[in-house]
């Protein structure tokens, strides 16, 4: 027994900002003190404050560490686990309320979430079956093969009205009842694991955090529709996970929850593995599945469905990390205790990856109906040197932006999709009024444009001449035609493409269209960027009543495009002029200015 | 894994090591002077006494942390017990040996061991 | 069947289940317009040319994968489906080259024909970056010019589909090009040079290495011999490069157009079948009664003989000796004839006619020149030998028939079904059976060996001996049949393997048909019905009656299998290595 537990997170964030070290360097320093026998340092999944990392939690006391450094831990380790004194400078400051130190519950960040597939994420090791069973881990599994019938599973899911969180939304116990009607011999369940929106990580740091439950869930799918193999796609490009669901399959073989005839039940079921190259496109279902099958990662048209005719054309039910994570809760909380969270037609929560220009990046999950505004305000702590907000960007590539209109709507499927944006997996983007909206557009749709597949003209083909003409109104060569050709191009390649990626590619050039159509308008007609993002439109200017004429903005000019005598007002040659802005932050008079 | 009663049985175990975690108002909150002074006095080694039996007493409920100096040095080893919802006792002057009839009498059967309180002997 | 009741259009149709909308349109008479479409070969629903609009559905649907169901409305020709057609070959037109007038495929193009239909008035509308390609002229047979590729993956399918895969989708987005793994060039992959895939693209993005030049040039040379002979299919075929029906036996004016041409002779490659069958069912019954390697499997198809070597090589023995009819002729012409006619060997240049791209790898075979010359110096296809009258001035339709120059015009029945599925073993079991049973025989016809099928199996008594035979009907039959022989199953004697669906009818060097026409025609149907009429009417129809072929072993060969006409006649062959 350990009087005290260190968790520190070991997701992807924190690792990347040196966890791993810091994990060490605590062994280190508890060993010499030798408290080994009293202190546990357990590396955990993603806590969800990405932004001040790396981060660690002491328990009891629920201390939490933030940005902490390697030269921190003796004292840590001096401090508060020898002595139990909290070392308050190295306290997240929105834990401490004066001299008292609030429990992290009890913070902005923490105290709007509600977690349940984020449950365990930085609270167990997620290399330790025994840690997740001791959360109740598989007991819903035992249940489940134990009581219920699987027509029971499904109504149960059914019930709980749990909806996809991949993005589309359809109900996840209809599928699942669609797929266990498929008649044949072998069927599959598969994890979507493909997570590829630009910004979005939820389900990366489900996996990394309590990879357990996403295989206790596909357990469940594979004991209510019939099958006995799983596959979980995951992308190479999260050794994390792919490492940590390695060894968690490993240890449920080991505790015979997967195998043969699993709890006695005669139900048996297997997972493996399938690493994707990243190709944004295989997040579709039927592309995954060609990739799983080992061809080339393309969509298909639908019908048949997965449902019908999936993965090595048999009966398939695919769901994404986040929607298994569901799953144990909803059976051994009951559906109605899940579809009381949330609005009338969005049940529990969503798990949003809040990225942009926002105090706190990173993962939070709250119940669905909460604002924009409390996550941006509350959750989010804001935005950074007090600028304002202009908008947030939801769905990734294929979402759209919401403006500050509507950023009191409560965020469901379909409020969503009435203001012209997505639920998407969950990238949530939060753009302040330095961003140009036209360059945002024009971000989302290279991406699109690089993950397109080639399959279908209108992805092919389209997106790339869509992208075309947006550089050129960013580049100031763009017309008022331009946009109406744009607009009906956009309206083309959404009801042409063969598959939801290039349906939805448009979807972020509408969505600003339909809400900052002026910007566009700006910069065709005044050839103005009033963000000052789109370089080509950018002037910058000396004012020359301001200029000293002291020589810094002209020696620190990478492209010497900057002349005047010493002491006499200096001049730009707007020709020469990369914009690259360095002149206008060296200046010490403000004499600088660009539009 | 052939029944759910496996399971449990794992799952009560595992526990054990992740209740720290918890941080459950509910706990027995056993609290152990370990400032210099407690630390020079052997609190280290009453500490340890304490985790010791805990855990070979297979008790759940309780939480084992370190608490600051009082201010009077000399009754160190010193150890705070708080029950949920109660006054906190003060034993002072704990040897390992002592720990053992304070986790019986006053952790296990809420008698509180007044011999070992301060102000007994005084 | 359940029947599907639904309304295209307006016009109510009943379909059974699962057709497509496609498909179900054209029972309501209507044409939608398709790129990527291929009937039985490519249904991907990749180009979006036949998107039509579904009641309730908020896309557009591709109707060529799309199933019907009951009670659906489907409307084809709407303002917006109209629209976006166009924009679609807009889309496509601003990555093509748009060189028209110097494509092969003038006239014969299916986006062309799309653009004229939709009245595509802006080529140019979405002009943007463009990719230059290097046309991969690596191979023997074909040239790739991805510049007019719309990435419909027609070929691709088809060479899936003959079970060689060699070609695929490289790179993705706008990147996206057709071609073989890792970038390779086309003569380093395990092509088989079948064609399939150049009679699949709708464009000019694949074409056949066009030699009418060089086979002019021959022509203009008078100190050249210039002998023709043209294949048994390519009667059944070549009219329709001049706009008749399909399965128009058009021999007669082919051998007038010949010689207007300037051949000096003009023979018939039936001939050089009719020697295969006595070269083949002789060799066969060699194997049959002196515990030879069986199953033999028949060795004219130039596309499979690459398939074997390429992914049965074990299977090499099984393979007959002999050469194709196209070889033999030419090795004829070289020795026997030139001999005969005192003709220098030297300046005698013999062009072929095939349905086949696959014939032109074959010319340039190891051990294929019996007089120490190629025995075939110029392979060309119908679809070249059209260009070549084209070019000649000459109105086809009007010409009078002519007949083939003696004597190695002289065939008879048996060569003449060389060019279906099925008729190598036919013409062989019709000259086998006499030979077993050592007289005259009544039976002509072995219709269990013809159609269409896959794979066609008979097994027949003769001489009290019973032979099992069996058809395999294009590639993607073969390793059904070829793996039984290697695990040791196969009950079969006799083995003819053609490699394309259909037989040489429907080979890679045929006249190209667009999509509709191949949805709509039962095309290699009513070229099988053109070669088997002219082979019911003709007066002698087994090949060892032909009397060309009496006076040839006569004079020239001895016996069938004689070492003569091994060192003539007969060829080998070499394991290749796929990569």
């Amino acid at each position: 027994m350990y009087r005290s537990n260190i968790l520190v997170c070991g997701g992807t964030g924190c690792t990347s900002s040196g966890s791993e070290k810091i994990i060490s360097k605590l062994w280190k320093e508890i060993k010499i003190r030798g408290l080994e026998q009293e202190v546990n340092v357990i590396k955990t999944g993603c806590f969800g404050l990405c932004s001040l990392g790396p981060i660690m939690i002491v328990y009891p006391e629920g201390s939490f560490y933030s940005m902490v450094q390697v030269d921190d831990i003796a004292e840590i380790v001096e401090e508060h686990l020898l002595k139990g004194r909290v070392v308050k400078r190295l306290l997240y400051k929105e834990t401490l309320d004066g001299e008292k130190i609030k429990s992290l519950n009890e913070t902005a960040f923490y105290s709007k979430q509600k977690r349940i597939v984020l449950k365990n994420c930085g609270l167990i090791n997620p290399e330790s079956i025994d840690e997740y069973i001791a959360m109740d881990g598989y007991c819903a599994l035992g249940r489940v093969l134990g009581k219920m019938s699987p027509r029971d599973v499904i109504e149960e899911i059914k019930m709980s009205d749990l909806r996809g969180r991949g993005g589309g939304g359809f109900p996840t116990g209809v599928k699942w009842e669609l797929t266990a009607k498929s008649e044949a011999e072998q069927k599959y369940v598969c994890c979507n694991a493909d997570e590829g929106d630009p910004g979005a990580f939820m389900d990366r740091a489900i996996l990394e955090g309590d990879p357990h439950s996403v295989i206790e869930s596909m357990a469940i799918a594979g004991y209510a529709i019939g099958a006995n193999k799983g596959f979980i796609y995951v992308r190479a490009e999260y050794p994390i996970a792919v490492k940590r669901l390695n060894i968690a399959i490993e240890q449920a073989r080991n505790y015979g929850l997967l195998g043969q005839d699993i709890f006695s039940s005669g139900f048996n079921f297997d997972i493996d593995l399938r690493l994707g190259a990243g190709a944004f496109v295989c997040g579709e279902e039927t592309a995954l599945m060609s990739s799983i099958s080992g061809k080339r990662g393309e969509p298909r048209p639908r019908p048949p469905y997965p449902a019908v005719k999936g993965l090595f054309d048999c009966p398939t039910l695919l769901n994404n990390v986040e929607t298994y994570a569901n799953i144990p809760q909803i059976i051994l909380k009951g559906a109605s205790w899940f579809n009381s969270i949330g609005t009338e037609k969005s049940k529990g929560t969503k798990v949003f990856a809040l990225g942009g220009k926002i105090n706190h990046t990173g993962l939070v999950e709250v119940p669905m109906g909460t604002t924009l505004r409390e996550i941006v305000e509350e959750i989010g702590g804001g935005i950074p040197n007090g600028k304002k907000f202009k908008a947030a960007q939801t769905g990734g590539p294929s979402g759209g932006c919401i403006s500050i209109e509507n950023i009191d709507i409560p965020i469901d499927y379909d409020n969503l999709l009435s203001i012209g944006s997505m639920m998407g997996s969950g990238g949530l983007i939060v753009m302040d009024q330095d961003t140009c909206m036209v360059d945002i557009a024009k971000f989302f749709l290279e991406f699109t444009v690089d993950e397109s597949c080639g399959k279908c003209v209108p992805c092919r083909i389209g997106t790339k001449r869509l992208l075309e003409i947006l550089n050129k109104i960013t580049s100031g060569n763009g017309t008022i035609e331009d946009i109406d050709k744009m607009e009906k191009l956009c309206y083309y390649i959404k009801s042409n493409s063969l598959c939801g990626l290039g349906q939805t590619a448009p979807n972020p050039v509408l969505s600003t269209l339909k809400c900052f159509r002026n910007e566009y308008e700006m910069h065709v007609n005044k050839k103005k960027c009033e963000a000052g993002v789109c370089k080509s439109l950018l002037r910058y200017e000396i004012i020359e009543g301001k200029c000293k004429g002291c020589t810094l903005c002209a020696r620190n000019c990478p492209v010497s495009a900057i002349s005047g005598f010493v002491g006499m007002p200096h001049e730009i040659d707007s020709d020469k002029c990369i914009k690259c802005g360095i002149c206008m932050q060296k200046c010490k008079f403000d004499a600088i200015i660009k539009h | 894994m052939k029944t759910l009663e496996e399971l449990k049985k794992i799952r009560d175990e595992a526990r054990k090591n992740i209740n720290v975690r918890n941080n459950n108002p509910n706990d027995i909150k056993v609290l152990i002077g370990m400032a210099t002074c407690g630390i020079a006095a052997g609190a280290r080694q009453v500490m340890k006494e304490f985790i010791n039996q805990v855990d070979k007493k297979n008790i759940r409920n309780v939480t084992i942390t370190q608490t600051d100096c009082a201010g009077s040095c000399e009754y160190e080893p010193r150890v705070e017990i708080i029950f949920p919802g109660n006054e906190k006792a003060t034993y002072v002057n704990i040897t390992p040996e002592k720990v053992s009839r304070i986790i019986d009498e006053h952790i296990i059967n809420g008698n509180i061991v007044k011999e070992y309180t301060i102000g007994w002997n005084n | 069947m359940k029947m599907v009741n639904l309304k295209i259009d307006g016009v109510k149709v009943s379909v059974p289940e699962n057709t497509t909308i496609l498909q179900a349109s054209i029972v309501a008479g209507i044409h939608i317009p398709t790129l990527c479409f291929l009937k039985d070969v490519n249904q991907i629903g990749a180009c979006r040319i036949c998107v039509v609009e579904v009641k309730g559905l908020k896309s557009l649907v591709a109707s060529c994968v799309y199933p019907v169901s009951e009670g659906m409305e489907v409307y084809t020709n709407t303002q917006f489906i109209r629209d976006s057609r166009k924009i679609t070959l807009e889309l496509i037109l601003s990555t093509h080259d748009k060189k028209c007038l110097s494509c092969i495929r003038n006239g014969n193009c299916e986006l062309q024909k799309l653009c004229s239909d939709f009245g595509i008035d802006d080529e140019n509308r979405f002009k943007g970056e463009k990719i230059r390609f290097i046309k991969d002229e690596s191979a023997i047979h074909l040239v790739r010019d991805n510049n007019k590729c719309v990435l419909c993956r027609r070929c691709v399918a088809a060479c899936k589909k003959q079970n060689v895969g060699v070609i695929n989708v490289n790179e993705r987005g706008f990147d996206t090009k057709v071609g073989c793994a890792f970038e390779k060039d086309l003569s380093d992959r395990s092509c088989v040079s079948c064609g399939q895939c150049i009679a699949s693209c709708p464009t000019g993005a694949l074409s056949e290495k066009d030699s009418c030049d060089e086979v002019m040039k021959a022509i203009y040379n008078e100190n050249k011999y210039v002998i023709v002979n043209t294949a048994p299919s390519i009667r059944a075929t070549l009219g329709e490069c001049f706009g008749m029906p399909i399965g128009t036996n058009v021999k007669g004016k082919m051998v007038a157009a010949l010689r207007r041409i300037g051949f000096d002779k003009v023979f018939d490659t039936d001939f050089g079948a009719d020697l295969t069958i006595m070269e083949e069912a002789y060799e066969f019954l060699d194997r049959f009664q002196n515990n030879g390697k069986l199953p033999m499997i028949t060795s004219c198809s130039p596309g499979w003989v690459k398939y074997c070597e390429y992914n049965y090589p074990d299977l090499i023995p099984n393979l007959s000796t002999c050469k194709s009819p196209q070889q033999m002729t030419g090795a004829i012409i070289k020795t026997w004839y030139a001999q005969k006619f005192n003709i220098s060997v030297k300046d005698i240049v013999v062009v072929s006619v095939m349905p086949c791209t696959a014939k032109k790898f074959e010319i340039t075979r190891e051990n294929q020149a019996a007089s120490g010359f190629p025995d075939t110096d110029i392979s060309i296809t119908t679809r070249e030998l059209a260009r070549l009258i084209k070019c000649a001035n000459i109105d086809f339709e009007l010409l009078q028939d002519e007949e083939f120059d003696s004597i190695l015009g002289d065939s008879t029945g048996a060569g003449v079904i060389f060019g279906v599925t099925g008729g190598v073993m036919e013409a062989a079991l019709r000259t086998l059976e006499e030979a077993l049973e050592g007289k005259p025989i009544d039976r002509v016809d072995y219709t269990e060996v013809r159609g269409n099928k896959g794979v066609k199996e008979a097994v027949y008594n003769i001489s009290g001996k019973n032979i099992s035979v069996a058809v395999v009907n294009g590639l993607e039959n073969v390793p059904e049949i070829l793996d039984e022989i290697r695990s040791g199953e196969s009950k079969y004697s006799f083995i003819e393997v053609m490699c394309c669906p259909g037989g040489c009818i429907n080979g890679g060097g045929q006249p190209i048909h667009n999509s509709y026409t191949r949805q709509i025609n039962d095309i290699i149907g009513k070229r099988m019905k053109a070669i088997y009429s002219e082979d019911k009417n003709l007066p002698l129809r087994k090949a060892h009656e032909n009397q060309a072929i009496k006076m040839i072993y006569d004079e020239f060969l001895d016996n069938p299998g004689s070492e003569k006409a091994h060192e003539v006649l007969h060829t080998n062959y070499t394991k290749r290595n796929k990569f």
